[in-house]
């Protein structure tokens, strides 16, 4: 089965995951700008990040036969720093002109602080003002609910175009009001903190597969690629068909990332061969 | 050997997943139930009601054996 990892950093693993993913039926993975573990201080240190996984992590994906696509953004970690997170801003341009890159991503929020909101509004205003797509972060654990209600409320108040923003790392208590405003949202698989496969199933089961991207994210934390297949296993083995598991881990990023023309990778669908009958 | 609070950090977020875990499968059953399908065979209602009997274990403060013990005994039974 072909599969999309819309969410997955991948300068923070190696070439393995890469051949176990094209192994796995992976065909194209989106690596969102990133928290480096670290703050940060200068915009070089952004903008070579941003080189490296907008023209270099592309040729190692290649060697796999794995597309890859990313995304530019001061991590909300790091949004704190408002001169820095301004300097940074103004070299968005320049990767929105890059073959790969598909958006401002992941902004979003941390601890909600107001320097955060008003990083994260000035990310999506860059990304609006340039037809690119949008991909925000929402906090972990306790700081969850209130995180995505102060994402919600930062967007509530923008011009934008709900169905080009993807709010991540939702669960059973956020996930309801990110749909009931018009957003994409997606599952962020992880193998304790975050959401897990069947959870994932039950929220798909519950709220039906339009607007909903499953990622495993992967980084230099615990997270394990493949989550996002043993999601899959899952999703099959409640008796889901293939086209409909198709449809949430290869079409509906299809969807939503092709709504920025460089992502260029079409829907599918499977359909039974007529097999001709054998001469002689 | 761990302090108390080592304990409860070294574990706290494999515990917190453990019980979403379980909570999910509740919620998962409950579903199963509200589409109409069968509540479940004698075998299923009783391992059911194990996993409810367990959870009524831990949430004892100061349980007469081991919690452990209690829920393998238990568990052999269902």
């Amino acid at each position: 089965m072909q599969i999309i990892q819309p969410h997955y950093h991948a300068i923070a693993r190696t070439a393995q995951d890469y051949e176990r993913m094209a192994m796995s039926g992976v065909v194209a993975v989106a690596e969102p700008a990133f928290w480096a573990g670290f703050d940060r201080l200068y915009p070089e240190t952004f903008l070579d990040y941003f080189r490296q996984i907008s023209e270099f992590e592309p040729t190692r994906a290649a060697q796999y036969g794995i597309r890859h696509f990313s995304w530019v953004a001061v991590n909300p970690k790091e949004a704190e720093n408002q001169a820095l997170t301004r300097e940074v801003l103004a070299h968005f341009p320049e990767f929105f002109a890059k073959p790969t890159v598909l958006g401002v991503g992941e902004t979003g929020l941390h601890k909600s602080t107001k320097n955060e909101c008003e990083s994260l509004e000035a990310h999506v205003e860059i990304a609006m003002k340039h037809g690119q797509l949008v991909l925000i972060h929402t906090p972990h654990l306790a700081d969850k609910a209130h995180g995505t209600r102060r994402v919600l409320e930062v967007l509530a108040g923008m011009n934008i175009d709900r169905e080009r923003v993807w709010i991540d790392h939702v669960e059973e208590q956020t996930i309801k009001p990110c749909l009931d405003a018009g957003y994409w949202v997606g599952f962020t698989l992880y193998p304790i903190t975050k959401c897990s496969p069947k959870r994932a199933v039950d929220m798909l089961e519950k709220y039906g597969t339009g607007r909903i991207l499953v990622n495993s994210s992967a980084d230099w934390g615990p997270s394990d690629p493949f989550t996002l297949q043993e999601c899959t296993l899952e999703f099959r083995r409640r008796g889901h068909t293939l086209q409909e598991a198709i449809e949430v881990f290869h079409n509906n990023p299809c969807r939503f990332l092709g709504q920025n023309p460089k992502f260029d990778i079409k829907p599918i669908r499977v359909e039974m061969a007529e097999e001709e009958p054998a001469c002689g | 050997m761990l302090s108390p609070e080592q304990v409860v950090d070294a574990s706290f977020l494999e515990a917190r997943h453990m019980l979403l875990e379980i909570a999910a499968l509740l919620d998962r059953y409950d579903a199963a139930v509200a589409r109409g399908a069968e509540a479940g065979s004698p075998v299923a209602t009783a391992k059911l009601a194990a996993l409810r009997q367990a959870l009524g274990v831990l949430r004892e403060p100061a349980p007469p054996q081991d919690r452990t013990v209690a829920l393998l005994e238990l568990f052999a039974q269902a």
